[in-house]
């Protein structure tokens, strides 16, 4: 199983001619990911090493059957490569590109949910996801994420934060605790992806057994969650809020990292998640700790 | 990028947002002229970006060239909570008949714009929501149909908006839209919007945020960039495009990711120190921006030990240890580092780290976050 994307999951990148979309795109190919073409408007035809390029993404979906698209293309250009890949049919987008302005974001996001409702968006700004041994779309270094295993129990992880992505990876690596599916989704302010989606694939996974959430400071997703986990996730779970010791008021990086007015902060978000069952690491390697106490339980 | 009022008022101007006449000055002569030009009375107004400026005593009334030269002159150069006052914006006192309230700005758990529209403005926002939320109504807005003419009325009408308003201000809302998103605004806020005797109304205050990822489409925002006060690590930060705020501590972070940077510091003040600062290097990092990131972090004087923590995905850990190699070779830093690599390349990253040959004293290499906090602590913590 695993969630969202599996060894079916046939992805295009879109931008695979240029720096970033071809770097990882040829990671994803030598992971194993099933990369099936590239659309750059105006290369059509051409190739990258033997990946064949589209115009278009309806010409590379009525040629390769894609159903998930990689998206590695400037600001500028994300919200328009993200409505062609849903007209095109596309079921799973994900869009690494960081610093799209929030109204774009905005309006792709609930343009999204009007006209495409069968398509999935993780991103903006995200690092993708990876079911590891499966699918890996995105830019994390697969080689950092343990491969589920038959019997389990394996952890499925969602983060906000992209570099705390991998290091959850890692930490559970350095555990040989094996991993379902790793979703980053990213901390822009409108996630096509949030956490209460991810949580509730998870909680349906059979492959997956218990759940590390990687929360940060602001906005209010993470106390949603909890209220989500409370009535709804039934799997043991662990996680690590980012943002402790941040100060008040500044935007910390992420367009989505700010408190303001006592609201948004670690603390609250890490009470709440307390108080729905939730075990709560004061760092990431004490997130790993906890997840390696509910895994060893687990095995009983 | 929070504008001051006047740059607010500028920018509202933009969109045919009514606002007072009037002008930024940064001397008293420059007042006197800007209050001569506006129209007597005149209210001289400290531009900081800090609330209670009218307690600070930043807000004065002028009926004549004397009252502004007093006033200006005690404003400008004033401390108001930390912020120096160095200009003031000088406008024709408005007579205030009624203080609304309005704003637009992103509800991101709705994921729709938000509307909030009050009869009872002039006084903080937050504490009308507290003391009667009754008297604020919210709309959620589709950023795909946006705000019409007629909900905006109809948003007037049930704010309680005085009958005789009731149509200035639905123009307002629907102009103020535009602004927040024609003119991509995080928060784009009135406070109070006023009814004058007359019946008109207009903005007599304005509290603008303004969303950076779209500056590239904005070529009008630089002079707002020119006037944004940082202090000097800040400053060259931006010139290397980095993501630095300065904290007052003594251990020096650089990281790559936001949430990576935050958890740094996080997990330095677990151990008992205090980061000098947030750096984030940002995903696809390379050699340059490293050595752009150490030169940052050595200007400041309180460094004492700097703890680079990288866990590549796009970034790279030989760019990363290029750059330091190459950083350490331009600048001669001020503190030791202590490194913790992980990630793509990471392994690639640590070897050319080791064939550079610095010596312990310069570089440490530690395999975990946790010993490497500990380690970039002790340094900072021993030597003081």
């Amino acid at each position: 199983m695993a969630i969202f994307v599996n060894e079916h999951t046939k992805v295009i990148v879109q931008g695979l001619t240029g720096g970033q979309g071809k770097y990882h795109g040829l990671r994803n190919q030598a992971y194993g990911t099933q990369v099936v073409g590239g659309v750059t408007p105006g290369k059509g035809g051409t190739d990258v090493e033997g990946i064949p390029v589209f115009n278009t993404v309806a010409e590379a979906v009525a040629a390769t059957g894609a159903t998930a698209s990689f998206i590695a293309v400037p600001p500028k250009a994300a919200s328009a490569a993200i409505l062609e890949a849903a007209a095109a049919g596309i079921g799973f987008i994900v869009c690494i590109t960081e610093g799209i302005p929030a109204q774009d974001e905005a309006r792709t996001y609930n343009t999204l949910v009007r006209d495409y409702p069968n398509t999935r968006l993780l991103g903006p700004n995200c690092p993708g996801i990876i079911s590891p041994g499966k699918c890996n779309i995105g830019i994390t270094a697969g080689e950092i994420a343990q491969a589920p295993t038959a019997q389990g129990p394996n952890v499925g992880i969602v983060s906000r934060s992209g570099t705390l992505t991998y290091q959850a990876l890692y930490e559970l690596k350095q555990r040989g605790i094996g991993v379902s599916t790793c979703v980053g989704i990213g901390g822009d302010p409108v996630p096509g992806t949030n956490f209460i989606d991810c949580l509730r694939e998870f909680q349906a996974d059979p492959e997956t057994h218990a759940i590390i959430m990687i929360g940060e400071i602001g906005g209010s997703a993470e106390e949603e969650a909890a209220e989500f986990i409370k009535a709804n996730v039934t799997k043991p779970m662990s996680a690590y809020i980012a943002g402790v010791t941040a100060p008040e008021g500044k935007k910390m990086g992420h367009a989505g990292a700010i408190t303001s007015g006592g609201k948004g902060t670690a603390k609250g978000k890490m009470e709440a998640l307390a108080a729905a069952g939730v075990k709560v690491g004061q760092n990431p390697t004490e997130a790993g700790d906890l997840m390696a106490e509910i895994v060893a339980a687990l095995n009983g | 990028m929070d504008l001051f009022e006047y740059q607010g008022k500028q920018y509202f101007a933009r969109y045919d947002i009514p606002v007072s006449p009037g002008d930024v000055a940064y001397t008293v002569d420059e007042a006197v002229a800007a209050a001569e030009m506006a129209g007597y009375p005149v209210v001289v107004k400290a531009q900081v970006q800090v609330g209670g400026r009218g307690k600070a005593g930043g807000i004065k009334l002028a009926d004549n060239a004397d009252e502004v030269r007093l006033h200006a002159g005690n404003i400008l150069g004033m401390d108001i909570k930390g912020h120096l006052v160095k200009r003031v914006w000088v406008e024709h006192a408005s007579d205030i008949e009624k203080e609304y309230y309005a704003s637009y700005s992103l509800d991101r758990a709705a994921k729709k714009h938000l509307l909030m529209l009050s009869a009872e403005g002039g006084v903080e926002i937050e504490a009308v929501a507290a003391s009667n939320p009754d008297a604020i109504v919210l709309l959620h807005i589709d950023p795909v149909d946006g705000i019409s003419r007629e909900a905006a009325h109809d948003a007037a009408v049930r704010a309680n908006i005085d009958a005789e308003a009731v149509d200035g201000v639905a123009d307002m809302l629907v102009k103020l839209y535009r602004c927040f998103t024609e003119g991509d605004c995080d928060l784009a806020e009135i406070n109070p919007l006023i009814l004058r005797p007359d019946g008109g109304v207009h903005a007599l205050d304005a509290k603008v945020s303004l969303d950076n990822n779209a500056a590239f489409r904005h070529p009008e925002w630089d002079e707002f960039r020119a006037t944004e006060e940082l202090d000097e690590r800040e400053q060259l930060a931006r010139t290397h495009d980095l993501q630095y705020i300065g904290l007052s501590g003594s251990v020096g972070i650089i990281a790559n990711g936001a949430g990576l940077a935050m958890s740094t510091l996080d997990v330095v003040n677990q151990v008992g120190g205090s980061a000098a600062n947030f750096l984030d290097i940002g995903g696809g990092a390379n050699a340059d921006m490293m050595a752009a990131a150490l030169s940052v972090i050595n200007f400041d004087e309180d460094v004492r030990s700097i703890f680079i923590n990288i866990f590549g995905g796009i970034t790279r850990g030989e760019e990363v240890a290029k750059g330091i190699v190459e950083a350490m070779s331009r600048v001669d830093l001020r503190a030791p580092i202590v490194i913790r690599l992980d990630g793509t390349n990471a392994e690639e990253g640590r070897q050319i780290l080791a064939d550079a040959g610095i010596p312990e004293s310069k570089l440490i290499s530690k395999p975990t976050m946790l010993e490497a906090a500990r380690a970039a602590v002790a340094i900072a913590n021993g030597s003081n």
